[in-house]
């Protein structure tokens, strides 16, 4: 297989050198992290009083973690360590939980980013030579406008469509015969539904490649996606907090996801105890970001959960790889007093070829006891018209999911296209038991 | 053989009434329909002038449906007449699916559908024309 390298250099160094790398940028970023009102209390507090205390990679873990509430606590100014007229971008996140989250970039922090990008890009394989319609959201969200820049560095003829509208995707996709999308994976397997409500004829259309991220999804999805549209996909991860996508990136080997480590330390720890655990066993993401100097960022704790592969990957780049994310540690449901994550039930239910491309998990009380009951569409194109058919199909979707999580759901059929898709993040899980 | 379109309805209001909107856009003619209730969906079977454009239509919008030869059997409307046919069946072990019947004014004409699972449907048509019953094909169906 061919293998096509952004920066071959950084790309395959050695673990020495990607080392010092490491270290030298990791001092560099707490000099930083000195200036923000946020890390120059929590650093001194652990004992850090500057970067010289950080002899070692190994001191790493004498930094303390940062979690999600730090960043809302210092909210808006917090964590910016350069006078605001140095900054050229602001990213927020949404604030789900009623506060916001903010980021900021320098011109430099911009172009570093744009940079670990275009390495992402050309690491699927994609090139100048691509039409790409950036589906992701546009805005305050780091998706939309990360992936523009490093797609426009690589020389792509970028439709900045942003997400939404699908019948004008559709038609742009026509149009301009795209290649290349970006696009989370749900969205993506609505794309599909509506280009055969369309009677649109993947022969009309040059897809080719679908750089997909910003949910977790199993890979039966991926494998889904890849049979429906006739395409490659590719996995990839990023949060805002480490700059937005671009953290990790698949390979043409699509083998699970280099961390770029001269950009970013990762690590995986236990959730519960903070202890960093070896390579190939699962536990919490932590992050800390390299590159960015408006708003350092160090051993961030994701609550993603994944692994690193111990074993290099066949490209021959020598930054590790990360699983798929197998979970949250705060998504995870308790029902019935068993841990659920909603992933374990999407890797079931995405294998069955009767089941269409969307589903939902929901969970309420039925008197004293918790309910889960998964809601999937029927795939048209194996409808056969007979009831005892979705009755089998319905008590193996049911088999499917107890085996993996030992919980009895109720299964609903729905018709296809039926299900709620928010064009952008799906919502996956609808939690409906009363709090407390 | 005759022709049944089956559509996977979801038991919400409403989405009965978006399939006979667009089989109305469609100039479609439905001659006889029942629903196979199963709880949280039924199965909408219909009898239709041209099943092949009605199938379209509906799948077309991504409605999961799907076209199924199903037994016609003309029955006249007099007592013990639909007795004789089930126990022409039942005398050579065939299992009925399905069924439903529907008198056509103003010739009294009586027409049961029967879905049966397919390896015995030709052998199901055999018994029924021995039996002395007109298996009603396609165009005769619609026709009537």
């Amino acid at each position: 297989m061919e293998v096509p390298f952004w920066n071959k250099e950084i790309e395959t160094l050695d673990r020495a050198s990607l080392e010092k790398i490491q270290l030298e940028r990791l001092r560099e970023a707490l000099v930083w992290a000195f200036r923000t009102p946020f890390y120059s209390k929590k650093l001194s507090q652990a004992g850090i009083k500057t970067s010289d205390d950080i002899k070692g990679l190994e001191d790493l873990r004498r930094i303390p973690f940062t979690v999600k509430d730090d960043l809302r606590r210092s909210f808006p100014k917090g964590l910016l360590s350069v006078d605001m007229s140095e900054v050229v971008r602001v990213h927020s996140s949404s604030g789900t939980t009623g506060i916001p989250t903010v980021i900021y970039f320098s011109r430099d922090d911009v172009d570093r980013w744009t940079d670990l990008i275009a390495r992402c890009i050309v690491a699927t394989g994609a090139s100048s030579r691509d039409i790409f319609q950036n589906m992701m959201t546009y805005g305050l969200f780091t998706g939309g406008l990360g992936l523009h820049y490093g797609a426009e560095r690589v020389g792509m003829t970028v439709i900045p469509i942003s997400g939404g509208n699908t019948k004008r995707q559709l038609q742009v996709m026509k149009d301009f015969q795209t290649t290349a999308l970006h696009i989370t994976p749900s969205y993506l397997l609505h794309i599909h539904s509506q280009l055969q409500a369309e009677g649109i004829d993947l022969a009309d259309l040059s897809l080719s490649r679908a750089l997909i991220g910003a949910e977790p999804h199993s890979e039966n999805t991926r494998r889904k996606i890849e049979d429906l549209l006739q395409i490659q996909a590719f996995n990839s991860y990023g949060l805002s907090e480490l700059n937005g996508p671009g953290v990790a990136f698949e390979c043409v080997y699509r083998q699970d996801m280099h961390v770029w480590e001269d950009a970013y330390i990762v690590e995986i720890i236990d959730p519960d105890t903070g202890e960093n655990i070896e390579d190939g066993q699962e536990g919490e993401i932590v992050l800390t970001n390299l590159i960015r100097e408006a708003a350092p960022i160090l051993r961030y704790r994701t609550r993603d959960l994944a692994f690193l592969h111990a074993e290099p990957c066949p490209c021959g780049r020598t930054h590790r790889r990360l699983s798929r994310i197998r979970g949250r540690t705060d998504d995870m449901l308790i029902i019935g007093g068993v841990n659920v994550f909603p992933s374990q039930i999407e890797e079931r239910i995405m294998k069955i070829p009767e089941v269409a491309t969307n589903y939902q998990i929901h969970v309420d009380k039925k008197g004293a006891l918790d309910r889960l009951t998964v809601k999937v569409e029927i795939y048209p194109k194996l409808f056969l018209g007979e009831a005892s058919k979705l009755e089998a199909l319905r008590q193996h979707i049911k088999e499917e999911v107890r085996s993996s999580i030992v919980i009895n759901p109720v299964i609903e059929l729905h018709e296809p296209g039926s299900l709620p898709v928010s064009e952008g993040k799906a919502k996956r899980v609808v939690d409906e038991r009363p709090k407390e | 053989m005759a022709k049944q379109l089956t559509i996977f309805v979801e038991n919400r209001s409403g989405r009965l009434k978006s399939i006979s909107e667009n089989l109305q856009q469609s100039n479609i003619d439905i001659r006889a329909f029942t629903i196979q209730d199963k709880g949280d969906y039924g199965l909408l079977k219909l009898i239709v002038d041209r099943p092949d454009e009605a199938y379209l239509a509906l799948a077309d919008l991504g409605c999961a449906c799907a076209l199924k030869d199903i037994l016609a059997i003309s029955v006249p409307d007099q007592p013990g007449n639909f007795h004789r046919l089930t126990s022409a069946l039942a005398g050579h072990n065939i299992n009925v699916i399905d069924a439903y019947g529907f008198v056509l004014q103003p010739h009294h004409t009586g027409v049961c559908c029967m879905e049966i699972d397919q390896p015995q449907l030709m052998k199901a048509e055999e018994i029924v024309t021995e039996a002395g019953f007109q298996v009603l094909q396609d165009e005769e169906l619609y026709s009537l």
